[in-house]
């Protein structure tokens, strides 16, 4: 497994796409602190930077890599090695090296500017794990998909819908359902339907951190009020890891039967 | 040698092996078994299934039906096995980015082997192209390096498939030795071509699948005689239009 990911992780590192990742994060991180100056500001519009494009950039990575590491797939497939050691060595080697361009492209400018005199240093650090998490999530759920459909054309469009469902349509859908059955009591269902979405749920996570209440929204709020700041950021932390590691056993389930 | 004598099992035994790919029913009913070293040469025509078959051998392709044996131990879901398997590719795909060294040194690592890439390097002649990438390589360099990779661990099983494509005629010459040499070591060959004067040559067993099924399992010979004809090339001709 290490050595799969060793691989793909270099493989990768090689590519152009990840500097480029890594420079986009840097330079947004600068032009954060340098407009704000003041850090706790500049992590709230980070938040709302993060939590919808590292899931897109999770997604396009994970269905791209997928498809065009296809050739070093079919190698390693016939050598002693098991199937989900493959894929799933492959795909913490994507999710990893994003990870890591996110947390040094943000952490450098972040420290540079003397994160560690303010409370805005945990901010930043839960700013990054979610970032983390949403990465691990929408790379294994993009690769599930690019491991379903062999047409490329196909795959990169579900991979796109399924990101465009979980940052926008979803929100879209609750909300309506919210408006529609507004005379019944909807705190219980406001809760799961939250808890289903990742983008939502690290969102959340990140505002239960911050204690910013006026931007939590609803479902924030009923998360500080029924579960409480500390149990609702456990919540949040458990099911996300359920996230990550849903997808990860389907895929080693999902490619044993396969044929390639 | 002495030890050859008491194998007691076969050393690949393919049973009752069935694959449909969606409407397309592939095999139906597949079984051979090959019991000591040689060249097994898998005939057919285009799309009888030969490399679906190889790749079921190597676990590549999942059985609907059926079972794939190795020293009398069902290999389908296992992976330890492919460690006495060399398998050459119909397609060489390789990642276009990797150089020729950075390639077979990560086949090695992940293997966990050590090769005699050296001496397969010099024999067809790859060693100014060891530091080029991949996806510069002409088909037939590529086809070289498939080669190198097949061979250069000693496994003792041999798959290739259509081995041949797109090599010039010294190289191909070469690979005939190369056969030749893993032959008299013991190892069991199995190639699939449509190259007849190649299987004549190299072949001392013909599976021959037609419509999903094995058609004809035994020596070249035996295949002439059965058919009335002088050469292969006519006796499967022969089988193939009657």
């Amino acid at each position: 497994m290490i050595k799969i990911l060793k691989y793909s992780f270099y493989d990768l590192m090689r590519s152009r796409w990840s500097y480029v990742y890594l420079a986009f994060y840097f330079a947004l991180g600068f032009v954060l602190l340098f407009l704000n100056s003041d850090l706790s500001k500049a992590t709230i519009t980070l938040m709302n930077i993060i939590v919808v494009l590292t899931p897109m950039i999770g997604t396009i990575f994970g269905i791209m890599y997928h498809y065009n590491s296809r050739e070093f797939t079919e190698l390693l497939l016939a050598l002693p090695i098991k199937r989900s050691t493959i894929f799933v060595g492959q795909y913490l080697g994507i999710s990893i090296s994003l990870s890591l361009s996110l947390i040094i492209g943000l952490g450098i400018p972040f420290l540079i500017y003397g994160v560690w005199n303010s409370d805005a240093g945990s901010q930043l650090a839960i700013l990054l794990l979610s970032g983390t998490f949403l990465t691990f999530i929408f790379v294994a759920l993009s690769v599930l998909i690019g491991l379903y459909n062999t047409n490329k054309i196909k795959g990169f469009g579900y991979a796109i819908l399924l990101w465009l469902f979980f940052a926008m349509i979803y929100d879209g859908i609750f909300m309506i359902l919210l408006v529609v059955f507004d005379d019944y009591p909807l705190n219980q269902f406001a809760l799961i339907a939250s808890l289903l979405n990742p983008i939502d749920l690290s969102r959340i996570m990140i505002l239960l951190k911050l204690e910013i209440s006026a931007l939590m929204g609803y479902t924030g709020a009923l998360f500080q009020k029924f579960i409480g700041t500390n149990r609702g950021f456990i919540v949040c932390f458990a099911v996300l890891s359920i996230w990550v590691i849903a997808p990860t056993l389907w895929m080693a389930r999902m490619v044993k039967r396969k044929d390639f | 040698m002495h030890l050859r004598l008491y194998i007691p099992f076969h050393m690949i035994e393919v049973r009752d092996i069935h694959k449909r790919f969606g409407r397309l029913l592939v095999l139906e009913g597949v079984s051979f078994s090959i019991n000591n070293g040689g060249v097994f040469a898998i005939l057919g025509p285009n799309g009888s299934g030969k490399t679906t078959l190889l790749k079921i051998i190597l676990g590549m392709v999942v059985p609907d039906q059926g079972d794939v044996l190795m020293k009398s131990k069902s290999v389908i879901n296992h992976h330890a096995y492919r460690k006495q398997i060399a398998y050459l590719p119909q397609i060489a795909r390789f990642p276009d980015n990797l150089t020729v060294n950075e390639l077979i040194r990560m086949i090695g690592d992940i293997r966990n082997d050590s090769g005699r890439e050296k001496e397969l390097i010099a024999r067809f002649g790859l060693d100014s192209f060891l530091n080029k990438k991949l996806g510069e390589l002409s088909g037939g360099t590529r086809q070289k390096v498939n080669i190198v990779l097949a061979f250069m661990f000693d496994a003792e099983i041999c798959i290739l498939d259509e081995p041949t494509a797109g090599l010039d005629p010294l190289s191909l010459i070469k690979l005939k030795q190369l056969i030749e040499e893993e032959k008299r070591k013991g190892k069991i060959i199995i190639i699939t071509t449509h190259i007849m004067p190649l299987v004549q040559e190299l072949a001392q067993e013909i599976i021959f699948l037609l419509e999903g099924k094995v058609r004809f399992h035994g020596s070249i010979a035996t295949l002439q005689k059965q058919q009335n004809e002088k050469d292969l090339e006519h006796a499967i001709a022969s089988i193939l239009a009657p």
